[in-house]
């Protein structure tokens, strides 16, 4: 099969930069680190957490891509190990969070400890004088933040 | 199955069943923050069991894939604690169970993370950054309940009163567990219990609570002898594959 320009797995990449996060739309899996290996045989994916909802919903919309393109022979496989981090969240898709309106996580997630996170920079106004509502909030990967300068509320990307 | 196999369905099985009790406090918490931080959590334990019940299944070798045995077993068939199976009873009791079992969980798994068998340390390394979560989750609101109001400490008191009893059993250790270390997949959880006392007494100290009087231990549900309430839970997370055998969306 003949692609145009670059090497199969050069496309593929190009491809998957345009698959959105079903959940965040404005991100694609690409930006958030999911795509661990691309090759021009197999796409190598890991979930953000064991339990995402939107795990099968990433799949399906990666193959449907490959499908779309002429990639049906690329296999997709998934991997726990190593265990994705927030850290692999690209500079590019941590400026298109902040521009969604969700606080991007702190780097260093590895080392992060639980207690004493840095206080998260308000997405709207950019404020550091935010508190955090609840560690839990509308999807696995997010928390509740509040920003006590513009009182506007957000969700935060969680360091993981 | 084989004891390694059974090992996994273990782990699954503590995750699934708690998993689905705090799925039954979404849209009942007792806040909106509360009802999300809840339902993330019983999220993160139904994903980890997926992960362990295939494994399982792998392990078996006979076809039977997360789903098979988590929705095709009966109640004597469950091979979870008896902690997790408990009632939800008020906040605070859900509370102690999370409480007593994600500091297990949170121990478990970070020994887990350095096994041998990488299947087993894959799922350990990803599970153990959440359950930390829940373990903060849960220790903050032991003390936020036990240095609260009258009312508050009376049913953080009250839910330890309950859920104590079935601690012990956490730590228990059989020929599953031997082999399961000897092949590189397991941990040895009796030598997990003291850094978790350390860890329990710490909070409770901080909540202004006292470490509950020692009592027999209640156990059993390693071997399928569960209380009357994992029948109920099983009735309710089977019901669609039980009507409708096989059916899928």
């Amino acid at each position: 099969m003949q692609h145009a320009g670059g090497t199969p797995a050069l496309h593929i990449r190009a491809i998957l930069a345009k698959v959105p996060d079903p959940e965040i739309p404005a991100v694609s899996v690409v930006d958030l680190g999911i795509v661990r290996e691309i090759s021009a045989d197999r796409v190598v994916i890991t979930p953000t957490y064991t339990g995402c909802p939107a795990t099968i919903a990433i799949e399906q919309s990666i193959r449907a891509a490959l499908d779309a393109n002429g990639f049906a022979d690329v296999r997709i496989e998934t991997t726990l190990s190593p265990p994705w981090s927030s850290d692999w969240i690209s500079d590019e898709g941590r400026e298109k969070l902040r521009a969604y309106g969700i606080a991007p996580p702190p780097r260093g997630a590895a080392t992060a400890s639980l207690k004493n996170q840095m206080a998260a920079e308000c997405p709207q106004c950019g404020s550091s004088n935010t508190e955090e509502l609840s560690r839990f909030g509308s999807t696995p990967c997010k928390a509740l933040w509040r920003c006590k300068s513009c009182a506007e509320p957000f969700d935060r990307f969680k360091c993981h | 199955m084989d004891k390694i196999a059974t090992y996994a369905l273990r782990l699954g099985d503590d995750s699934l069943i708690l998993g689905q009790r705090l799925g039954e406090w979404c849209g009942h918490a007792p806040a909106l923050e509360v009802d999300l931080s809840l339902a993330n959590v019983a999220l993160d334990q139904v994903g980890q069991a997926t992960h362990f019940l295939n494994l399982a299944g792998e392990i078996e070798g006979e076809g039977r894939d997360g789903d098979a045995l988590a929705f095709r077993r009966d109640v004597m068939d469950f091979t979870n604690c008896l902690l997790v199976e408990q009632p939800n009873g008020d906040f605070a009791q859900t509370i102690a169970r999370q409480f007593l079992f994600s500091h297990y969980q949170a121990l478990l798994f970070e020994q887990m993370t350095a096994a041998k068998d990488t299947r087993f340390a894959a799922i350990a390394a990803k599970a153990a950054k959440e359950v930390a979560y829940h373990a903060t989750l849960a220790s903050d609101w032991v003390i936020r309940l036990g240095d609260g109001t009258e009312e508050s400490k009376a049913r953080m008191i009250a839910g330890f009163d309950w859920m104590w009893r079935f601690a012990d059993e956490l730590f228990l250790m059989d020929d599953v567990d031997v082999a399961a270390i000897a092949a590189g997949a397991g941990v040895d959880k009796a030598a997990l219990r003291a850094a978790w006392d350390a860890r329990i007494d710490t909070v409770l100290a901080e909540a202004t609570l006292a470490r509950p009087a020692p009592r027999r231990a209640t156990t059993g549900g390693r071997a399928g002898r569960h209380s009357e309430h994992l029948g109920h839970l099983l009735s309710d997370m089977q019901f669609l594959q039980r009507a409708y055998p096989g059916a899928t969306w």
